[in-house]
């Protein structure tokens, strides 16, 4: 028998075998397993500017705080339609260089918000801009730092053509007067941000969520479709959707982002202006970030619903949109696109 | 025996039915539902009778076992006993003669007798002792003798440890700030996300890795009875760590980072210094136990040796890129960042403790059987746990349930070694009042117990439901490699530095130093865990995200202040082990008054 008491050579032999054999049945081995799963039919690879946004993300350190999974719980359904799947991983977790691995993004801390599903929650680039340049001028509370180092600061007369300026409020500009622009590394990082959207599955394969209680209200969908005064909760919508850049109290960021209180397009009788913008976004305002269009992330109850709630909020008062409008809006959009 | 079985079978035909009836009853409340307790506990019954089956086997063979032995060494005794010599027994009687003729005189305690210190012990002589509120606690009676270069290794490693506990926990709490004062700078190298590795990866390498092998290298040498293998190479392994910290924080600083993974964020060429510095290391204890002059390995040196040979397998894990793409690199992470805490923070420090805590009690350890029971099951069980930092996550159901039952199972070690500890303090309670180095080991062993329990709820699918990704991850860690590891840490430098050195810091100072870790650690982790379990509350109900991040302000603002209290005690403990080791000029040291006032120097 080995007697590990006075043989030093059988005591660390063993104690060092049966560590490796663990650790290849419990590390190992699962690890080979969950590299060989390949990517979804729709799902795709990360473009060169993306990848580099990748790498800035993990320099900067960024998954300190925010998790890339969506477990399958209840409660983490508000970070994505589905929980997480090894598939959803196939591309961005590849080694990033010779001297480095492939980024840990499902992270341990949810000191942030997820970001599995940033892309389609905040599809922006002015925003997301904004946001880096310094958080607070778009969520007051927000914690999360400032990376001014991503930024450049020049005279407005400096600026070339080629440059991405980022609309920043007075107060929040390291020296007045100064325009800010967005340097390359600033734009990879963004661009990463907004590919992060999950990848869709094929019809009726997603993994389901499992309930925190057992009895379950029966969701507000089956209303949904009956008409502009529909069961949506136009508020919730609005506070998910639109509110990061014009706050929840409608007054946008002035200087980032217009006030939708008093807004002449908002309180317009004829909401066919409105509804444009909303689907299609909008470029033409001065002083202003440019705002993306929603026509693929909202159906046109949901746009019913959030012009509702704003038409009648912070002081507005305009008459009801219905779905209806919406839907004619939307079909002379796809009209005029395929013209 | 017969019976016993039919007995097993019998039990097992009851059982069936109830089994294929809780299938049926599969409803909402399954879990609540009759059939399955009563399943369960008929399973345990049966489970309860076939271990005290399986017990009553084992003691019989090994009493089977016990007998053989005894019948041997009575055996070799009478031989032993036939093949005296004459003179030699009639040496034995003669002394025996002897002892049984000896008397007391009376007068040995010198009631009569002039008082005199034949032997120097005596060091000074107070004229008016008594004042009660400032008496002097007992100083550390005696220095042990220990090759000069050893000392020197020993401080060297501690030095070095003491300036990376220092600097990698004002970097913590500079990131405690940050979460109060958002704005607190605007400069890259120091932004949250960047600094956040540095002040893990010097805690993890720079302070406790250092310290931990300082401590190990007197363990190893003073209980094999014999000196260090090689001093050269304990420096060189000294170097590569230091350099690894300096360096890996340098390129964490300027936005160098492995992939961000938790403890594995310095990239591989500069992990490798310390994987060279701790193969080196192991080798060198290695060949010094192997040298001991003792038969038998000290149960301490066991937890060494394993340590340094898995954390070396953990580190070649960790780094090999084969397996490593996709969700791959997850199962590693959860592996690695589990296991570096698991086999080399708490398998080392459970070999410092099982060296210097009867040591400083001057007293043999408890339990010798339950030490190796501890190691073999911290062995077993740890390493298989790593998974549950990602459960419910989109790793393997299967990979998440192995982490969560052996967690459980990590109660085993955690409770034979805090009965063993808190049975070798048994009956020298009165430490407390001399000393503060027990004080230090005995919140170290009950965080062993709290922590490592807690760890084990936390693992179970409900509570991680409540606690995962929130503040709580953050207080368990401080709970455990704070209030475990740098208290037993701290417990071992105030046994080993003042016998090294001859030279104890003052009580104050080191009561101070327990007092403000200790507070300052209460501090931290109850705010965090009270606001920890209220953020995912909140996040249960689906409130929207920013709510959660207002709800934490007040709890982030305690644990800012308890961080700075931790921080100032180790300001303090800094000073004490400067104090403990500062070179003083060789100057002799016994000074007597003549009776008329001349001052001679002995």
């Amino acid at each position: 028998m080995l007697d590990f008491n006075t043989n030093h050579k059988a005591l660390v032999l063993t104690a060092f075998g049966v560590f490796v054999v663990l650790s290849i049945g419990v590390a190992v081995i699962p690890a080979f397993q969950m590299e060989s799963y390949e990517p979804l039919p729709k799902q795709e690879d990360l473009t060169e500017k993306e990848f580099k946004g990748l790498q800035v993300f993990v320099g900067e350190g960024c998954v300190a705080c925010h998790t890339q999974q969506v477990r399958n719980i209840e409660m983490d359904n508000v970070w994505g339609e589905r929980p997480s799947i090894p598939e959803d991983y196939h591309y961005s977790k590849q080694r990033l260089d010779v001297w480095r691995q492939s980024a840990s993004i499902l992270g341990s801390e949810r000191t942030g918000p997820d970001l599995t599903d940033i892309g389609k929650r905040q599809p922006g680039a002015a925003w997301q801009l904004l946001h880096l340049y310094n958080p607070r001028a778009v969520s007051k509370e927000s914690i999360m730092p400032s990376f001014p180092w991503l930024f450049e600061e020049i005279d407005s007369s400096a600026v070339k053509e080629e440059d991405v300026t980022v609309a920043v409020p007075k107060e929040y500009l390291q020296e007045s007067g100064k325009q800010v622009i967005a340097t390359e590394e600033a734009m990879q990082l963004v661009a990463y941000l907004q590919s992060l959207k999950q990848p869709e599955m094929p019809e009726n394969s997603a993994p389901e969520f499992i309930p925190f209680s057992k009895v379950k209200e029966p969701s507000g969908n089956a209303q949904a479709n009956a008409g502009g005064s529909s069961g949506l909760d136009g508020k919730k919508l609005y506070m998910n959707t639109c509110s990061a850049c014009h706050q929840a109290n409608g007054k946008g960021v002035p200087g980032a982002f217009p006030s939708l209180a008093g807004s002449e397009t908002v309180n317009n009788q004829d909401p066919k202006k409105m509804i444009k913008i909303i689907l299609e976004g909008y470029e033409e305002m001065e002083d202003y970030g440019p705002m993306p269009g929603f026509a693929d992330q909202l159906t046109d109850a949901e746009v019913a619903a959030i012009m509702n709630y704003e038409r009648n909020s912070w002081g507005n008062e305009a008459p009801e949109v219905k779905e209806e409008d919406v839907k004619e809006v939307r079909s002379s959009l796809s009209e005029e696109a395929n013209q | 025996m017969k019976t016993i079985k039919n007995f097993l079978l019998f039990s097992v035909g009851i059982l069936l039915p109830f089994l294929a009836n809780a299938q049926n009853e599969m409803t909402d409340n399954w879990e609540t539902s009759p059939g399955i307790i009563g399943t369960v506990i008929l399973i345990i019954i049966v489970l309860f009778v076939a271990v005290i089956i399986f017990l009553a086997k084992m003691n019989a063979y090994i009493d089977r076992l016990k007998q053989k032995k005894i019948e041997k060494e009575r055996i070799a005794f009478s031989d032993e006993l036939t093949a005296l010599e004459n003179e030699e027994i009639d040496q034995i009687l003669e002394n025996r003669k002897k002892a049984l003729k000896y008397n007391l005189k009376g007068d040995e305690l010198g009631s009569k007798n002039k008082a005199v210190d034949k032997k120097g012990l005596i060091k000074r002589v107070k004229k008016d002792p008594n004042n009660s509120f400032f008496d002097e606690k007992k100083k550390t009676p005696l220095s042990i003798e220990t090759p000069q270069k050893l000392k020197e290794i020993v401080t060297y490693y501690l030095a070095a440890s003491t300036f990376w506990l220092v600097f990698g926990t004002f970097i913590g709490e500079y990131l405690g700030f940050k979460f109060v004062w958002p704005e607190l700078d605007n400069i890259s190298w120091l932004s949250f996300g960047r600094l956040r590795p540095v002040h893990t990866n010097t805690v993890f390498w720079g302070w406790a890795s250092l310290a931990m092998i300082g401590l190990g290298y007197f363990v190893i040498a003073r209980t094999s009875n014999t000196k260090i293998h090689s001093y050269k190479k304990a420096k060189i392994a000294w170097l590569l760590i230091n350099a690894t910290v300096l360096f890996g924080n340098i390129a964490l600083m300027s936005g160098i980072n492995n992939g961000g993974g938790e403890y594995r964020e310095y990239i591989w060429p500069i992990m490798l210094m310390f994987a060279i510095g701790l193969v080196i290391t192991f080798y060198n204890f290695y060949k010094t136990v192997a040298s001991r002059k003792i038969s038998e390995i000290y149960i301490s040196n066991w937890f060494i040796l394993a340590s340094l040979i898995w954390t070396v397998v953990l580190a070649i894990i960790g780094y090999l890129p084969f397996y490593q793409n996709g969700l791959g690199e997850t199962v590693v992470q959860g592996y690695y960042m589990h296991q570096g805490v698991g086999m080399w923070f708490m398998t080392f420090t459970l070999g410092l403790v099982y060296y210097y805590l009867p040591a400083t009690l001057n007293k043999p350890i408890y339990s010798y059987s339950l030490g190796v029971l501890a190691f073999w099951t911290q062995m077993l069980f740890y390493t298989m746990i790593g998974t549950h930092h990602f459960v419910f996550s989109p790793l393997p159901w299967w990979l998440q349930t192995v982490a969560i039952v052996f967690s459980v199972g990590m109660f085993i070690p955690v409770i034979a070694g805090t009965t063993n500890f808190l049975m070798t303090m048994r009956g020298s309670w009165n430490h407390i009042s001399k000393s503060y180095v027990l004080p230090f080991f005995l919140v170290g062993v009950i965080f062993y117990f709290v922590g490592s329990s807690q760890g084990s709820f936390q693992a179970f699918r409900f509570t991680n439901y409540v606690w995962h990704f929130t503040d709580f991850n953050v207080a368990h860690s401080h709970m455990t490699m704070y209030g475990i590891i740098s208290f037993i840490l701290w417990a071992c430098v105030y046994t080993i530095v003042p016998k090294l050195n001859g030279k104890e810091p003052p009580q104050l100072l080191v009561g101070a130093h327990f007092w403000l870790a200790f507070i300052g650690l209460f501090a931290y982790m109850i705010s965090l865990m009270v606001g920890g379990t209220l953020r995912g509350l909140s996040w249960m109900e689906g409130e929207p995200f920013i709510e959660s991040v207002i709800l934490m302000q007040p709890y982030w603002v305690w644990r800012a202040v308890g961080g700075t209290l931790m921080f100032i005690s180790h300001l303090v403990f800094a000073y004490n082990f400067y104090y403990m080791v500062k070179k003083r000029p060789q100057k002799v040291t016994h000074k007597i008054e003549t009776v008329k006032g001349e001052s001679v120097t002995v």
